[in-house]
């Protein structure tokens, strides 16, 4: 099995992993670990697509890495953001989840 | 398609950095300058729509741009066709309207600093941005980052009045929508892999029948579907757009939902159109239909009037997936001319029409009465004529009845349905308008119905803001005049096979 093969399948079991716990997983913050997850794997599956994809003589193709930069930045703004919707909605109920009549 | 940038090309540039320039100035200047900022750029962003669509006209080729002169693949280019400059005037329109509209709900504040006018100021514009970003995009991981956008400024729209109820619906949303971008960026390094470039016109050229386009192709898909709350997807729709105020609803439901669309439109007919597809377009017919009959179904038993109309949404969003169905492939001959095309884009655009005049009635409705429970309408009717008028003109076009762009869009996609064979669409589109006949009229019998105790409103409405809402509502009607045939500005762009059809 060649590294790339390794990464790619480590980037699978990531991303099962975590739309696994972003479906099953009622609560809004084990949602967002989820969703970092997935991310995780997606951008792992970005670094074996660089490497696989590199011209003679270089280490990696760089497209794909400009592009992880990128994607890291957006879901950290994503997380962010439900981070704070979530901490405003605990301040207006008392309670972080997304069940508001139980 | 030319390889270089084409004259009118910084017309684009121009149609995604002047809103943003504005978001910049907005946020410095603070919100006592916010609704200026809006208004002056309002009738400029206007201005550069109808120029990019004049221009896309004229040259009847697709403008383009490549970002600091370098061409894709390594440049990231941004393309106008006949679709996205319909889109792109639809949008600029319909935030004019909205724009003028809120005036009244988000003034400027006269001393001390308040949130909710710059908030909806400077999302109104980032939301204009990124739906130009996205309907101009040409290059996949940058429809991404404008998805991402678009979805940032359109959330805290949801929340801006800081209820606990429209927090946890902003909250739903987002989750939902970020699972839906996550899975079209795996897509799209799929694809990346597989071929490795991102752009639209160099994809299609590469792209061909193998697991990894199916793969990349079916995530990008879902996602982009539970973006655009096809049913099973659209748990988060209603109570996000019912609890948005009157304005904000208007965006959500005629404009954001739309853009997912277009992507999907992109996706299933620039990218790929030389793969077989015929399976899973019956797929997202049946969610489609699906949609349409379990989203009247529910709009007829809600009681209050705004959830209506978002479950409305519901349905009429099934509409425009059964485009894919029955627009038709290559390998079966004119796939752009044929009616079921034109059909769905105009569906797009009549629903926003007519879906934010009738969100914005439902607004001014709710603050006259102080609540929007359908059964306490009665003799509302008789108290903003202008506004109900609005109301029903925007329900025609739900319908499909003439004149509407509603009814051009579902003929055509009748038309279509029996052309293709394939009449068991039509009997959706039918009963789908029976059922919208059904939700208007409960509303408006109660609306148009004498009240028994004289109506005492809360507030007066300036006619004002009634007018715009029926000049939304009229343009929903305005585009019942286009004509019944496959229409030649949404051709252009398309590859030659097209123009061939047309003639």
């Amino acid at each position: 099995m060649s590294a790339a093969t390794l990464y790619g399948l480590c980037s699978a079991v990531l991303v099962g992993l975590g739309v696994f716990g972003l479906i099953v997983h009622p609560q809004p913050l084990r949602k967002i670990l989820a969703f970092n997850l997935i991310g995780g794997g997606v951008f792992l599956l970005f670094g074996v697509v660089a490497r696989r994809g590199a011209a003679a003589g270089f280490g990696g193709d760089p497209v794909p890495q400009a592009l992880v930069i990128t994607g890291i930045v957006v879901a950290f703004s994503a997380t962010a953001l439900v981070v704070a919707l979530l901490l405003r909605l605990f301040q207006e109920t008392g309670q972080a989840t997304l069940r508001l009549d139980e | 398609m030319p390889n270089s940038a084409t004259a009118g090309g910084f017309l684009l540039v121009l149609a995604i950095v002047l809103p943003v320039v504005g978001v910049l100035f907005s946020v410095v200047l603070g919100g006592r300058h916010a609704e200026r900022i809006a208004l002056i750029l309002m009738p400029a962003g206007l201005a550069v729509a109808v120029a990019i669509a004049v221009g896309v006209w004229r040259a009847h080729n697709v403008l383009q741009y490549f970002v600091g002169g370098w061409d894709p693949p390594l440049g990231v280019a941004f393309r106008a066709d006949g679709l996205s400059a319909a889109m792109i005037v639809t949008a600029a329109l319909l935030i004019c309207g909205i724009g003028l509209f809120a005036r009244a709900q988000f003034p400027s504040p006269k001393q001390a600093e308040t949130r909710a006018p710059l908030a909806f100021w400077t999302l109104l514009l980032a939301v204009w941005g990124a739906l130009n970003a996205v309907f101009l995009g040409g290059d996949l991981f940058n429809l991404y980052v404008a998805l991402e956008l678009l979805t940032f400024a359109a959330v805290p729209l949801v929340c801006l009045d800081g209820r606990a109820e429209t927090l946890a619906a902003a909250l739903r949303y987002l989750l939902f929508a970020l699972f839906g971008s996550i899975l079209y960026l795996l897509g799209a390094v799929l694809l990346y892999g597989a071929y490795g470039t991102l752009d639209i016109v160099l994809l299609s050229g590469r792209i061909h029948a193998e697991p990894a386009a199916w793969t990349a192709i079916s995530l990008m898909t879902a996602g982009l579907l539970a973006k655009a709350a096809l049913y099973p997807l659209h748990l988060w729709l209603p109570p996000a757009h019912a609890g948005a105020p009157a304005p904000a609803s208007a965006i959500l439901s005629g404009l954001v939902v739309k853009a997912p669309f277009f992507l999907v439109v992109r996706l299933w007919f620039d990218v790929m159109p030389r793969v077989p597809v015929h399976a899973a377009a019956q797929v997202l017919g049946a969610l489609g239909a699906a949609a349409i009959i379990f989203g009247s179904v529910l709009a007829l038993r809600q009681g209050r009037l705004k959830l209506l109309i978002a479950y409305s949404t519901v349905a009429q969003i099934g509409y425009l997936f059964l485009m894919f169905p029955l627009a038709g492939r290559p390998e079966t001959g004119h796939p752009w001319s044929t009616a079921a095309w034109t059909g769905g884009v105009l569906q797009a655009i009549s629903h926003a029409f007519a879906k934010a005049a009738m969100f914005m009635a439902a607004g001014l409705i709710a603050e006259a009465l102080g609540h929007d429970r359908i059964a306490g309408l009665a003799g509302i009717g008789r108290a903003l004529p202008i506004t109900v008028f609005a109301f029903g003109l925007g329900g025609l076009s739900l319908m499909g009845l003439p004149p509407s762009g509603g009814f051009v869009a579902k003929a055509m996609l009748l038309t279509a349905a029996v052309a293709e064979n394939q009449w068991w669409w039509a009997l959706v589109v039918l009963a789908g308008g029976l059922l919208a006949g059904g939700y208007v009229f409960l509303v408006l019998a109660r609306a148009l119905a004498d009240s028994n105790e004289p109506l005492t409103l809360l507030k007066t409405i300036s006619p004002g803001r009634q007018t715009v809402v029926l000049a939304l509502a009229l343009c929903a009607v305005l585009l019942g005049f286009v004509p019944l045939r496959p229409s030649e500005l949404l051709q252009i762009g398309r590859p030659d096979i097209a123009v061939v059809g047309l003639r």
